[in-house]
């Protein structure tokens, strides 16, 4: 388990990370937690010759009210959004799924902002932040955009983010008080979800993201089309897999993660609904 | 009149905390790869991407040129350092065939993993990197994952051998052939299955580790390794490399787990040794983990074709038994007797006279070699017998404890002779069943069943039980002569009264994780009357410890252990004739207690251990002809095995919807006899129950058609971790055993024996209501939703 040579340099701040990251060019990459990037580059899959190390921003790790969303710097562990007294209030579906990521560890190290940039259809946060209608706002040489959820991923491990652009915050919509569910299906109370569902259920509509039902994190809107226009609950759930494209691999066939993920919609959308 | 036992407590069989603890759980004990050695060549195995290919080139010379890299060496390079192939200590059967196997491959690769060329570099980064610079030409040939395509010899692997059957063996009892077609003729039953047991990976947390050591001048070597078996190892070494045996010594520092898997002599260890010989210099290696998942043995791998007969009753008249067993692209130590070994005990814990009838063929595959994994042939066995149980079971409408009650052998048929001659010295099924049944609310969970698991029930409750014989403590030297073992199976053990009264002892064992330190310095402690802590218990480097056998089997204790015993009896026996002479008294009339000899009816005449050991060293006033120190040393031939046994229930619910089993309660009642230590047992015992319910619900190595390892990593390879292990209840039954003088038995196997037929005896009869009769290891949810599936297809043909 030893990477390819790579350099090494640390930023002090958002800015210093992007004009780093701009000086060594493609083959650099932010880090992190590190906790998706050096698994890959011990197993060779990934090579950077230069690691500009974000971890201690810490100016980027924060959870603050900011009226009708909560606003979730990208280096906050996934340890603290777990614990915020802010997310368990206005978001507590997506404090609840970060309490579902990996272990302890992994929770301590791992950043939201990593997870989302990494944009892995497999991980709870992204598929939870897209369910809750989240924007995510990107820094680059040029300033700030703000990037809906619904637009942010693009393909397996691919993302909307130029490669000179961090990802600095992610804004969460309040739930008001919706109820809500997240469904991990797993071997391991460790692994990442076979099939994964986060769903939310209130008054002005709802949100169910799929984890793990595609090459990204899928918003099965067919589902909340249906309810929208009055489905029961198990009706709908059999809708759960019209958005995704499931792939086959040791733990499941295409056929028996829709099979899952039609169950788990079903009783996440009852959970929500008590 | 009442009378008191002054005689002070016995410190045997009581929760001592571990003394090997505190380093492993503070980080301080030393691994083969925290050694310091300075200068040391850092070794790295470039491994075959194929599982059968021909090589038709290596080019080291880019590797060789790249920063850091002192010599890079394929296997055509290093041919002439071999003085014989890599060793195999067991042709099971006299016309086995067996391929001449190397460190590094050169003429073919047989198993993705398989080592073709090597790079010694200043660093391990260094050495890594080169690896990639090493241009390999392959003509791949047509892979070899199927037991049963193999046994077909569409492709033979080894081409000189002319088949990928390497031998078949069988044990049909003599006198009575006929009786197995009689009996299957006449039965009222027959049961006939075939059942498959997955590869699995050891995956010890620590994986392989070799330093070799120069010695300065006169060619001397220490090998240190991440090994169970420190003393075979070095033979094997010595005869591998043409290097005189006294001139090798070989260390096993801290060692992070082997279930087996380091119970082997392995390519990394025999081209570290040699080229440091080569280099002058040290050389070591530390395996990766994704190495780990393909270059270190495998565990289980055979097909099993199971017939049992019984009469109306549920008796069984005859037992059948036919065993495909994968021994990978090579055979590594022992891999051809590991079926072998599980091979007398397929009629498991039930009294059947003579019809018997068992044959196993090994055959080579393109994929890892295989060799022990924990139980190593009796996991096996028990899975097929106490699955095939609970089939009859069904068949005949009746509950699966209630057939197992009716075969038991009886605990007055102790010592029992089987029908394979050997003698089971001890035991008692029936309390065994009995007490895990009231331990797991049998009857409760039989009568909730009868509620819960009703037409469109989307949890359903299963139990299951499985009840095991094992045989272990290998083992008695002329009963491996007569399997044709290359080795003995005694242990030696040296017990050594320092002139302060302290004591050092040496053992044969080679413990890995199982608390041998604490466990021996009890049995000291307890024989000599002194304290565990003024115990030292040296092992595990061939120069301290020169005679021993290791650590495989169960053995330890059962050997190992009752060895160190007899030698304290020995060093009592000295010290009485010191004590005799210096209390004037005669040796009969001296009582040993506490730590002191007494003569018998003058308490005020009495002699303690310490002024003795002080006597014996400074050797003043010794009886004449009597040898100063007090010293003994014992090699203890076991006359038997050890025969622990037990019965283990397991409480299963299956969400019919998702295929996810969970684990609601699991009863684990094992007889290992008198324990030296409670809590060393449960420990033991916890593990082998995790570790056997891993292959009925989590592991499986996965092959794809090419040979190439699917789950090559902790993240795919499924390993339970400790928030997926249920609450384990233990209990113990005591039937102490009568061949050795501790009473003991071998615990390090039985969990592991036991665990996997209970769960998945218990996940069958969940899913029996839904017309699930078998379902292939392990019962991942994928597995049973696909197991569900398919009855209910069936059902609605
Ligand atoms: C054993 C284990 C188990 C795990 N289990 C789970 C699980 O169950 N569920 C789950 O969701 N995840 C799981 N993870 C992944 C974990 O959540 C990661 O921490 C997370 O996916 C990545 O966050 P990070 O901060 O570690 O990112 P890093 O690994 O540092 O970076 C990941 C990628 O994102 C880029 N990046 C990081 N931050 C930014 C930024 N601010 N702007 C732009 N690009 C950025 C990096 O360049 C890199 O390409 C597990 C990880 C491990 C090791």
């Amino acid at each position: 388990m030893i990477p390819a040579a790579f350099d090494y340099v640390r930023a002090g701040s958002a800015a210093e990370a992007i004009s780093l990251i701009g000086q060594h060019g493609d083959e650099a990459k932010f880090l992190a937690g590190g906790h998706s990037l050096l698994p890959l580059m011990k197993l060779r899959l990934a090579a950077p010759s230069v690691l500009v190390d974000i971890g201690r921003v810490t100016d980027l790790s924060y959870i603050r009210d900011a009226g009708d969303h909560i606003a979730i710097g990208a280096l906050t562990r996934h340890m603290d959004v777990e614990t915020s007294a802010v997310l368990k209030e206005h978001a507590p579906l997506l404090a609840h799924a970060a309490s579902h990521v990996g272990d302890p560890q992994v929770r301590h190290r791992g950043t939201i902002g990593g997870s989302i940039a990494h944009a892995d259809p497999a991980s709870d946060l992204p598929a939870t932040t897209l369910a809750l209608g989240a924007t995510y706002v990107a820094q680059g040489p040029n300033g700030t955009r703000e990037i809906a959820a619904t637009d942010f991923y693009q393909g397996f491990l691919e993302s909307a983010l130029a490669p000179d652009e961090m990802l600095t915050e992610i804004r969460v919509p309040k739930m008001g008080g919706a109820g809500w569910s997240f469904q991990k299906f797993n071997r391991r109370a460790q692994d990442w979800a076979i099939v994964g569902v986060a769903a939310w259920r209130g008054s002005n509509g709802s949100g169910v993201a799929l984890v793990n039902m595609g090459s990204t994190p899928i918003l099965a809107t067919s589902v909340s089309n249906a309810l929208a226009q009055g489905a029961s609950v198990s009706d709908a759930a059999q809708l759960a897999a019209e958005e995704a494209e499931p792939q086959s691999d040791l733990n499941a066939s295409p056929e028996y993660r829709v099979h899952l993920a039609k169950v788990l919609v079903r009783r996440a959308l009852e959970e929500a609904g008590k | 009149m009442t009378v008191t036992d002054d005689r002070p407590a016995s410190v045997l069989g009581t929760r001592r905390l571990r003394k090997e603890d505190p380093a492993l759980l503070t980080g301080e004990a030393k691994y083969t790869n925290d050694l310091d050695l300075p200068g040391a060549l850092h070794l790295a195995v470039l491994r075959s991407p194929y599982a059968h290919a021909r090589i038709i080139s290596v080019d080291t010379s880019a590797a060789a040129t790249s920063p850091g890299v002192v010599a890079v060496y394929s296997g055509a390079d290093l041919a002439d350092t071999w003085g014989a192939p890599m060793p195999s200590a067991w042709a099971v059967t006299a016309d086995m065939k067996n391929p001449a196997h190397y460190p590094l491959a050169s003429g073919k690769v047989c198993y993705v993993g398989d080592g073709v060329a090597c790079v010694l570099a200043t660093s391990d980064a260094a050495a890594r990197d080169a690896l990639d610079l090493i241009d390999v030409q392959y003509e791949p040939l047509p892979a070899v994952v199927d037991l049963e395509d193999a046994l077909s010899d569409r492709v033979v692997i080894h081409e000189d051998l002319g088949t990928n059957s390497s031998y078949t063996w069988d044990l049909k009892i003599e006198g009575h052939e006929g009786q197995v077609d009689e009996a299957f003729a006449n039965a009222a039953y027959t049961v006939r299955e075939r059942f498959v047991q997955q590869r699995l990976i050891p995956m010890a947390m620590e994986p392989r580790a070799v330093a070799a050591v120069p010695q300065p001048f006169g060619g001397d070597m220490v090998l240190y390794s991440a090994t169970q078996v420190p003393h075979i190892l070095k033979v094997m070494v010595a005869l591998t490399l043409g290097i005189p045996e006294h001139q090798m010594r070989v260390i096993a520092p801290a060692v992070g787990g082997g279930f087996g898997s380091k119970l082997d002599v392995y390519a990394e260890e025999l081209l570290c040794v040699a080229l440091a010989r080569k280099h002058k210099v040290p050389v070591r290696w530390v395996e990766e983990r994704g190495e780990n998942t393909v270059a270190t043995i495998h565990g289980r791998g055979q097909i099993q074709h199971v017939e049992l007969a019984a009469d109306a009753d549920g008796k069984l008249t005859a037992v059948r038994i036919r065993i495909l067993a994968d021994m990978g692209g090579y055979q590594q130590l022992i891999t051809a007797g590991i079926p072998i070994l599980g091979a007398f005990l397929y009629a498991g814990v039930y009294d059947l006279p003579h019809a018997y009838d068992f044959s196993c063929t090994g055959v080579y595959t393109t994929l890892t070699p295989t060799d022990a994994y924990r139980g190593a042939g009796r996991p096996e066995a028990t899975y097929a017998i106490e699955r095939a149980m609970d089939v009859l079971a069904d068949q005949m409408g009746i509950d699966p404890m209630d057939l197992r009650k009716r075969n038991f052998i009886r605990k007055e048929q102790f010592p029992y002779t089987a029908f394979t001659g050997l003698t089971y010295d001890s035991g008692d099924h029936l309390a065994a069943a009995e007490m895990a049944a009231e331990l797991a609310d049998y009857a409760g969970v039989r009568a909730r069943q009868a509620t819960q698991n009703v037409p469109g029930a989307t949890k359903l409750l299963g139990i299951g039980q499985a009840s095991y014989f094992e045989m272990c403590g290998l083992a008695p030297s002329r009963v491996l002569a007569s399997l044709n073992y290359s080795a003995g199976g005694w242990e030696a053990a040296t017990v050594r009264v320092l002139p302060t009264n302290k004591v050092q002892v040496v053992t044969g064992t080679a413990p890995h994780g199982q608390g041998h330190e604490t466990a021996w310095s009890m049995i000291v402690a307890d024989r000599l009357g002194i304290s565990p802590d003024d115990v030292d218990v040296l092992h595990s480097d061939t120069a301290i410890a020169p005679l021993g056998l290791d650590t495989y089997g169960s053995r330890s204790l059962p050997v190992g252990g009752v060895a160190i015993a007899m030698a304290c009896d020995k060093v009592i026996d000295k010290a009485k004739k010191i004590a005799a002479h210096q209390l004037e008294a005669n040796e009969d009339d001296l009582d040993f207690v506490g730590g002191s000899f007494t003569v018998k009816g003058s308490p005020d005449r009495t002699m303690p251990l310490a002024a003795i050991a002080f006597e014996a060293f400074t050797a003043h006033n010794l009886p004449d002809g009597l040898e100063p120190n007090l010293e003994a040393q014992v090699t203890y031939d076991p006359p038997n095995f050890s025969w622990p046994f037990g019965t283990h229930i397991c409480t299963v619910e299956i969400d019919t919807e998702t295929g996810q089993v969970d684990v609601l309660q699991y009863v684990a009642v094992d007889d290992c006899g008198n324990q030296v230590n409670p809590l060393i047992v449960e420990g033991q015992v916890h593990g082998g129950v995790v570790q056997g319910m891993a292959q009925a619900l989590y592991e499986e190595a996965v092959y794809d058609s090419d040979g190439t390892l699917k789950n090559a990593s902790l993240a795919e390879y499924l390993v339970p971790a400790a928030s997926d292990v249920p609450n384990i209840t233990l209990g113990h039954t005591v039937t102490p055993s009568p061949t050795n003088p501790l009473g003991v038995k071998g615990i390090g196997e039985a969990g592991t024996i036991g665990s996997a037929p209970a769960v998945m005896n218990a996940v069958i009869d969940a899913l029996s209501s839904l017309g699930v009769s078998d379902m292939p290891m392990p019962a991942s949810p994928h597995n049973v939703w696909k197991a569900i599936q398919s009855a209910q297809q069936g059902a609605s043909k």
